[in-house]
C-alpha cells in the first residue's frame, strides 16, 4: 500500500455540522479495511480534535496519512493557541463556553481521550498563532 | 440483551431501525457529556443520553454504538433520527429520567463495564 494522504478542512463556528470530516475519514478507514480498533481510535482521535478546533479555535484543516504501518493525522488551526498545556492536558480542565456546554461539550476530557487512544501525541502551540495536535496510531502487522 | 428488550423494559417508542430490535447490546454507557462517551470504548454497546443534537450521532457512530435511547421524554428531529438511520444505529426515545433508565437496565443485567469495575 502506498501512502494515502487526505485532508480535511473544518469549518469553524459550525458547531452542529461539527464532526463531518472524522465521519468522512472513518468510511475512507472502513473502505481500506483497516482493523476496527485501529478505526476506532483514529476516529476518537480526529473527532476530539476537529470538536476543539470549531470549539476554541473557528475552524482548522486536518491532514491524515495512511502508511501500511500507521496512520498519523494533523490537525492545524490559526487559533489563540492554548496558554498551559500542562494544564489542558488534565482531565476536567475546560475553557468551553455556555453553547459548547449545551451541546455536550466541554467536559475537559477530549485531549485526556486522544492521549488515552492514541499511541502517540504532540501538541505546539503558540499564543495567538495557533494550534497542531499531531496524533500516530499504529497499525499492527 | 437484545434492543427489543431494552425497548420493553424501558417503555421506549422506536424512532428508527425497527427490524433491528434482534440486536444485541452487552454493555451500557449514560451521559450528557460525548467526551465521557468517547472515553467509553466497547464493543456492541448502548447508549442513554439527555441531549439532543446531531453531535450525539455523530458521537455514538465514532465509537460504533448500536443504538442511542434518549431519555426524559426527549424526541430527537427528524434530521436527527435521518443521521442516525445512515449510520445504522437504532434510535429510542422513552420518558424515565437518565437515573431510572439506567438503574432498570443495570437491575436487568446490562452493566458498564467500564474499566475499574466488574
Ligand atoms: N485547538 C485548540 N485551540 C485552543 N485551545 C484549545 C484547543 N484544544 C484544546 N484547547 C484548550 O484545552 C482545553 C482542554 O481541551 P479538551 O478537549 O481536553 O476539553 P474541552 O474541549 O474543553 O471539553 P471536551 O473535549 O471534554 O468536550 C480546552 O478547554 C481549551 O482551553
Ligand atoms: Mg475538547
Amino acid at each position: 500500500m502506498e501512502t494515502i494522504k487526505l485532508v480535511y478542512p473544518v469549518e469553524g463556528g459550525d458547531l452542529i455540522e461539527a464532526g463531518e470530516a472524522s465521519s468522512k475519514m472513518k468510511l475512507t478507514l472502513k473502505k481500506l479495511g483497516l482493523p476496527q480498533d485501529v478505526i476506532r481510535r483514529a476516529s476518537i482521535c480526529m473527532y476530539e480534535g476537529e470538536i476543539n478546533m470549531v470549539i476554541h479555535a473557528d475552524g482548522g484543516q486536518a491532514e491524515v496519512e495512511i502508511d501500511p504501518g500507521q496512520i498519523r493525522i494533523c490537525m492545524t488551526d490559526t487559533g489563540p493557541g492554548i496558554p498551559d498545556v500542562q494544564q489542558a492536558m488534565q482531565e476536567g480542565f475546560s475553557t468551553a463556553g455556555q453553547t459548547a456546554r449545551e451541546l455536550g461539550f466541554g467536559a475537559g476530557m477530549g485531549l485526556p481521550n486522544i492521549k488515552r487512544y492514541s499511541d502517540e501525541m504532540h501538541i505546539d502551540t503558540q499564543l495567538g498563532k495557533g494550534t497542531t495536535v499531531t496524533v500516530l496510531i499504529k497499525i499492527p502487522q | 440483551m437484545q434492543l427489543s428488550q431494552i425497548r420493553d423494559i424501558l417503555k421506549a417508542r422506536v424512532l428508527c431501525g425497527e427490524d433491528h430490535l434482534d440486536r444485541e447490546v452487552f454493555s451500557a454507557c449514560g451521559s450528557d457529556f460525548m467526551s465521557d462517551v468517547l472515553a467509553f470504548v466497547k464493543n456492541q454497546a448502548l447508549l442513554l443520553t439527555g441531549l439532543v443534537n446531531p453531535q450525539v450521532v455523530r458521537t455514538a457512530d465514532m465509537v460504533e454504538m448500536k443504538c442511542i435511547v434518549f431519555v426524559r421524554g426527549k424526541v430527537p428531529s427528524q434530521e436527527i433520527v435521518d443521521l442516525a438511520r445512515e449510520r445504522d444505529i437504532v434510535v429510542m426515545t422513552c420518558a424515565k429520567r437518565m437515573y431510572e433508565a439506567c438503574g432498570l437496565l443495570y437491575s436487568k443485567g446490562l452493566r458498564g463495564n467500564c474499566d475499574g469495575d466488574d
